[in-house]
């Protein structure tokens, strides 16, 4: 359609992104590695692995197990410590100017706090984001994200801190997602990453042991799409003005589009880029030639385009 | 490294191994031994992952100029596919990759040792050596002869050559290990280099830290990005200071390293240790599971 001045371009929050293909938090190295193998100007963003205050040398290997459509991957947070994320590599994604979100994790409230008070008021990051799926250590070492009011003390102590806008990670397979996602905008995120890798583990049948270090790992890739679309859409329905980042085994245009028709304001690339270090600049091509051919001017114009035939199940029940 | 699109010149049985030979001359200018491949897979999303391969040959001179060859022994989804492949098929390819095999400074008696597919760097690396006036010996293991790899061409390339498989239905019967202590004797030998699985790697590592012998590894770990993305491909790594370990990429700060600062205990504990204890410092992706 002639006269559609067409963008990729999206808001999050005060976050401007001239792409909405975004990198995921712990698939795209440091910020050198990448350089020499896509133009990194064209990444709408990236987010980094997820950063502690203390340095931590995650899991002993294997790391990846390769499973239908997917793969388990058990890294353990190995992360240099924030400090030396901000002193290292922080410069050089800026030198790159590519739109950097840290990922802020931590053992403990106060492991949080520290992190973010390192990244607070640092030129360079437009974002954060709260990576939830870690150890509590003041809770039995459950995860974060097993206890709402837990999550909601965490980001919205991250929140209070931070100087540019939070995003909360969620995981898919919460029994109350859509309360979890209200608990953490209601504590001061301005929005949501849906989703985390799912919980996974591979055997090795031969030598009868698990194939992560880790044991238990997370999958991530192909194989987990339909959950993270129904995790993204779940929320949207309830909290159409949050930003929400889609997540998981995005590998192609029409991967995004299904993800930015659920409801999703822009998506994240983490398994496909490790594969293809090309895919997000892929990707964002692809929704450019499908808001052509559909006559649209945004990414954003996709949210509330689905067409919802037949009858609506009632809020928060699940459909199965 | 460069991301290219490139042809298969020829694709052929070696044995029990596939070869496959591509024109590549961004990455074949850089290559150097030790370095690898990394080639997509099928987009049929049933396994995804990229898979690694050793640098066997890289042409940069002659009328074979700007071609790269590696080799690998099918086995599984990735190498059965990659065995059907036919020359003037295209390859997506990401290379060279890692650190490469360090030179000597001075003149020196090398001897390479190998097993299985690891003998595919060591040629390589046999020629650039040969090439810088240095000696070479070899010592080639295998599971059994179909595995030994070109043999008529190891002895082109090396001085002496000591053959071992473990069924002894080629040279002498037994481990690498067995002959590497006569080997080195005889040859005189003053640095040692060595690729193949972890286990053969350690003994040769222990051999050389008590002998004192400058020795230098190719390992090979799972990788899932190969460009250091990822962060899945670590090897436990001893500080120069001994102050404890880092976990090192095997892509992009390997896969060569000096075999006398790996933690091999730790890199090989699952061996031995059945449950993981977790990361220093905290922090599993995933812990477990709320009740
Ligand atoms: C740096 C490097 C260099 C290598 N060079 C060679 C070579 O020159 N020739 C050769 O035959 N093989 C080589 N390998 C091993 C080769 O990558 C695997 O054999 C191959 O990926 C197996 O894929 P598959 O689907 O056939 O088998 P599967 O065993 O089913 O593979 C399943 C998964 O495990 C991974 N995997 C399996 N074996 C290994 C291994 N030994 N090391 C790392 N990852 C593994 C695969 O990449 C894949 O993700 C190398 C590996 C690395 C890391
Ligand atoms: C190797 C690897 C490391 C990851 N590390 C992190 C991390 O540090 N923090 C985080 O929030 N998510 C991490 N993730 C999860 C991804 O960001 C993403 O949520 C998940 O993989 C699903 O997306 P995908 O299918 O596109 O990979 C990691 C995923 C992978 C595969
Ligand atoms: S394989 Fe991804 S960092 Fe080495």
């Amino acid at each position: 359609m002639a006269g559609v001045k067409q963008t990729l371009s999206v808001d999050l929050a005060g976050i401007r992104l001239a792409s909405p293909v975004v990198a995921a938090s712990g698939c795209a190295g440091t910020g050198r590695e990448l350089a020499g193998l896509t133009d990194l100007r064209r990444l709408g963003g990236l987010v980094t692995r997820s950063l502690t205050f203390e340095p931590s040398r995650g899991w002993p290997g294997p790391r990846v197990a390769e499973t239908a459509s997917g793969i388990v991957t058990g890294v353990g947070l190995q992360n240099p410590g924030v400090r030396a994320f901000v002193a290292e590599d922080l410069p050089r994604l800026a030198r790159a100017g590519i739109p950097v979100m840290a990922s802020v994790g931590g053992g403990s409230l106060q492991g949080y706090i520290r992190a973010a008070s390192i990244l607070r008021g640092e030129p360079g990051i437009v974002g954060l984001e709260v990576y939830l799926s870690g150890a509590d250590e003041e809770n039995r070492g459950l995860p974060f994200y097993s206890r709402i009011d837990r999550m909601a003390e965490v980001v919205g102590a991250v929140s209070r801190l931070s100087t540019v806008p939070v995003f909360a990670k969620l995981p898919a397979l919460l029994p109350d997602l859509v309360p979890a996602a209200r608990g953490c905008i209601r504590a001061g995120a301005h929005g949501l990453t849906l989703i985390d890798s799912v919980p996974g583990m591979a055997v090795d049948v031969r030598r009868l042991r698990p194939r992560l270090g880790a044991i238990i790992g997370g999958l991530s890739g192909p194989a987990i799409r339909p959950i993270a679309l129904a995790a993204v859409f779940r929320v949207a329905q309830d909290l159409p003005q949050v930003p929400v980042m889609g997540v998981g085994g995005i590998a192609t245009a029409e991967d995004a589009v299904e993800f930015l028709l659920a409801g999703a304001w822009a998506v994240q690339v983490g398994t496909a880029l490790i594969v293809n270090p090309s895919a997000p600049t892929e990707i964002a091509q692809g929704i450019a030639g499908y808001l052509k051919a559909k006559g649209l001017a945004s990414p954003g114009d996709l949210r509330e385009r689905m067409r919802l035939t037949g009858e609506q199940p009632a809020r928060g029940t699940s459909a199965s | 490294m460069r991301r290219v699109r490139a042809e298969i010149l020829n694709a052929r049985r070696l044995g029990a191994f596939q070869s496959i030979t591509l024109v590549a001359p961004e990455i074949a200018e850089r290559a150097r031994p030790g370095q690898f491949v990394s080639v997509a897979v099928p987009d049929d999303r049933r396994f995804i992952l990229r898979r690694h391969f050793s640098i066997h040959q890289a042409s940069r001179r002659g009328g074979w100029a700007g071609t790269l060859e590696f080799v690998f022994d099918p086995h599984g989804p990735g190498t059965d596919w990659l065995a059907e492949a036919k020359a003037h098929q295209f390859l997506d390819v990401i290379g060279p990759l890692g650190k490469a095999f360090a030179y000597p400074r001075g003149p020196s008696n090398c001897l390479l040792v190998s097993e299985g597919h690891g003998a595919s760097s060591i040629f390589f690396l046999a020629q650039e050596l040969r090439a810088r006036g240095k000696r070479v010996d070899m010592v080639l293991g295998a599971s059994g002869e179909s595995h030994v790899f070109k043999p008529i061409e190891a002895k082109r390339l090396s001085q002496t050559i000591v053959i071992v498989t473990a069924d002894g239905s080629m040279g002498e019967r037994g481990s690498v290990m067995d002959v590497v202590p006569r080997a080195a004797q005889t040859a005189g030998t003053e640095v040692i280099y060595a690729a193949g699985p972890r286990r053969m790697l350690r003994t040769v590592a222990e051999f050389c830290i008590d002998q004192r012998i400058p020795a230098q590894v190719a390992v090979e770990e799972e990788m899932a990005c190969g460009t250091g993305l990822c962060f899945t491909c670590v090897v436990p790594v001893i500080r120069k200071d001994g102050s404890g370990y880092d976990n090192l990429r095997a892509c992009t700060e390997g896969p060569v390293f000096n075999p006398a600062r790996v933690f091999w205990d730790r890199w090989m504990s699952e061996e031995t240790r059945p449950v993981p204890t977790p990361p220093e410092g905290f922090s599993p992706v995933v812990s477990s599971w709320p009740a």
